[in-house]
């Protein structure tokens, strides 16, 4: 498997990250190496394996429906590049 | 007699409790000596000696009231950076977290300050525990190896295993996806412990891959490795894949009689590619174990080979889908002047995060998008199967397993390597991951002046066995010198 430079690209839009010129040729480089080998994976018969998803399958573990203390909207916003009167603040968006 | 700072962590609380020393005196000591040696090592990226200090009067206040001492009463403990804590800097050594503040503790951290440890600061690390050499880092500062100020710590723990090395707190505590707490211990010479996942809760540690991270400590012997997991382990109502599995007292376990115990060697990590220095130390370490009255079995674990690749479809994809929440929008760094949302999380991302981190962002959407989830995605999680059935089987034969931990001792800090000869230093220290089992590293031997550890794996939630066996080995080394 080998991606082309278009594909990179468009791996790029879906996780939302843009490169310039000499990043998407190294990249491109880059990736390519790491598929080649991974795709040696490819070599074992997985046909009447089970995936697993997680190590411990005891199962999903519950806890009451309690109420607790939790983060005040002032801590939250705490850590954002801008928020108002409780809000975060992003540009605008309305009519594109 | 000792200095402070060379002794350990139990002897600390020991000498605490009994009044020899206060914890003033012990923090006091601890600052002298980061000062004295960070300049050169750098494993620190922020310290907080005011609090530590005032912290440490609190149980020396405790101390002369007679009142009772938590476990880690008075102990100097540094956090890796990658964990949050109240006010203070949690960055995970990347630019898209530049500012970022603790709003709560992480449980790792509320467990530490419950049990009396007193935290000294934060350590330098791999971008989000992306690597094995701590240069990935986003703060202008390499850590480097104590024992070769030209060498690699290792990583992605780096910080945290040179913090114990150069003897600047007692306890460090890392992070470990593939091995980023085992393999720095090696290359630094300390000891380092993965435990089974689910172990330790996860809460407050910054996601990379969530089926594979495990929190875990550095210290300077097994026995203050037993002690900080005491303190670590047990069930978490804030994170459900920690397992209700009782907390047994690890020191009870350590007696040195390790008589009888079927210690299984796969040759499957016995390759070409080991390193003679490497395998020498290894080598001799098997011998001290047949020496204590062990019984050695060879033993198979036939897909050791496709852990490494599984490992890099699966903690990319995890990756990938963690690090979506970094967008420039609630938190973390936003590019200015977006002209729109979109440009908005693409150029804050695209500004925040760094190469490694983006290479496994784009690995892990290409693996999980449409058309290759199958082929890749599945595919791991199927071979992922096959590997934890190795461990499954061998299991059934021994009690603990025993193999290196890295191919070779720390490389060169300018040693120039592509990311998949970066890849290929966890071949040994991933199939633990992957299968969810402990392992530790202990130091075992030095190869041209650099330290070289053993691994010891055991069955899930089996630290008992690995901290016995390794804490009888320990004892064994030490008689020798």
């Amino acid at each position: 498997m080998s991606l082309t430079r278009e594909e990179v690209l468009s791996v790029a839009k879906l996780a939302r990250l843009e490169f310039n010129e000499e990043e998407i040729q190294r990249f491109q480089a880059d990736l390519n190496n790491i598929l080649d080998y991974i795709d040696v994976l490819g070599e074992i018969n997985t046909d009447n394996v089970e995936p697993l998803v997680q190590v411990n399958e005891s199962g999903v573990k519950l806890r009451e429906d309690v109420i607790r203390k939790s983060l005040t909207a002032e801590e939250a916003m705490k850590n954002a590049p801008a928020s108002q009167d409780g809000a975060l603040i992003v540009p605008k968006v309305v009519g594109e | 007699m000792k200095k402070i700072y060379e002794l350990t962590a139990f002897e600390i609380k020991e000498k605490i409790a009994n009044k020899e020393l206060t914890s003033e005196e012990v923090v006091t000591a601890i600052f002298d000596r980061i000062e004295e040696t960070d300049g050169e090592i750098g494993s620190f990226v922020s310290l907080r000696k005011d609090k530590a200090l005032a912290e440490a009067r609190i149980i020396d206040e405790k101390v002369k009231n007679g009142e009772q001492l938590g476990a880690l009463a008075g102990i100097p403990v540094a956090i890796k950076d990658n964990m949050v804590s109240i006010g203070e800097p949690s960055q995970s050594a990347s630019k898209i977290l530049e500012g970022y503040e603790g709003i709560y503790d992480a449980t790792v951290v509320q467990k530490l300050k419950d049990a009396g440890a007193i935290i000294i600061g934060k350590t330098n690390m791999d971008e989000f525990a992306m690597g094995s050499t701590t240069t990935t880092s986003i703060y202008e500062k390499t850590t480097k190896n104590p024992w070769d100020l030209e060498r690699v710590p290792g990583g992605s723990s780096g910080g945290a295993a040179t913090s114990v090395a150069a003897e600047q707190c007692f306890i460090s505590l890392g992070s470990d996806t593939g091995g980023s707490i085992r393999q720095p211990a090696s290359f630094c010479g300390v000891v380092g412990l993965k435990p089974t996942y689910g172990r330790i809760s996860r809460y407050g540690l910054m996601a990379f891959s969530s089926s594979l991270d495990q929190i875990g400590p550095f210290t300077k012997t097994v026995k203050d490795s037993a002690l900080a997991l005491n303190i670590l382990a047990g069930s978490d109502d804030y994170d459900s894949t920690v397992e209700d599995v009782e907390v047994p007292n690890y020191l009870d376990y350590l007696t040195g009689d390790i008589k009888g115990m079927k210690i299984g060697v796969p040759k499957e990590y016995f390759i070409e590619g080991l390193n003679s220095g490497v395998k020498k130390v290894v080598d001799e370490a098997l011998e001290v174990f047949k020496s204590l009255g062990a019984e050695i079995v060879e033993i198979s674990l036939p897909h050791t080979k496709y852990a490494a690749p599984t490992y890099y479809v699966l903690a990319p994809a995890e990756a990938s889908s963690n690090l979506a929440r970094f967008d420039g929008v609630r938190y973390g760094h936003r590019t200015k002047n977006p002209k729109n949302i979109d440009e908005l999380y693409t150029k804050s991302r695209s500004e925040g995060f760094g190469d490694e981190v983006k290479r496994r962002i784009m690995i892990g959407t290409y693996v999980l998008s449409a058309g290759f989830f199958d082929a890749y995605f599945k595919k791991a999680q199927k071979v992922r199967r096959l590997i934890k059935n190795d461990f499954d089987r061998a299991f059934e034969q021994v009690d603990i397993i025993f193999t290196p931990v890295t191919p070779g001792p720390a490389f060169r800090l300018d040693a120039k390597k592509t990311p998949v000869e970066l890849y290929l230093e966890d071949i040994f220290t991933i199939p633990a991951n992957l299968a969810g089992i402990p392992g530790i590293s202990i130091p075992a031997g030095e190869t041209d002046g650099l330290p070289v550890g053993i691994q010891l794996l055991g069955r899930a939630f089996g630290e008992k066995d690995i901290l016995k066996a390794g804490d009888a080995f320990e004892k064994a080394i030490k008689e020798r010198v």
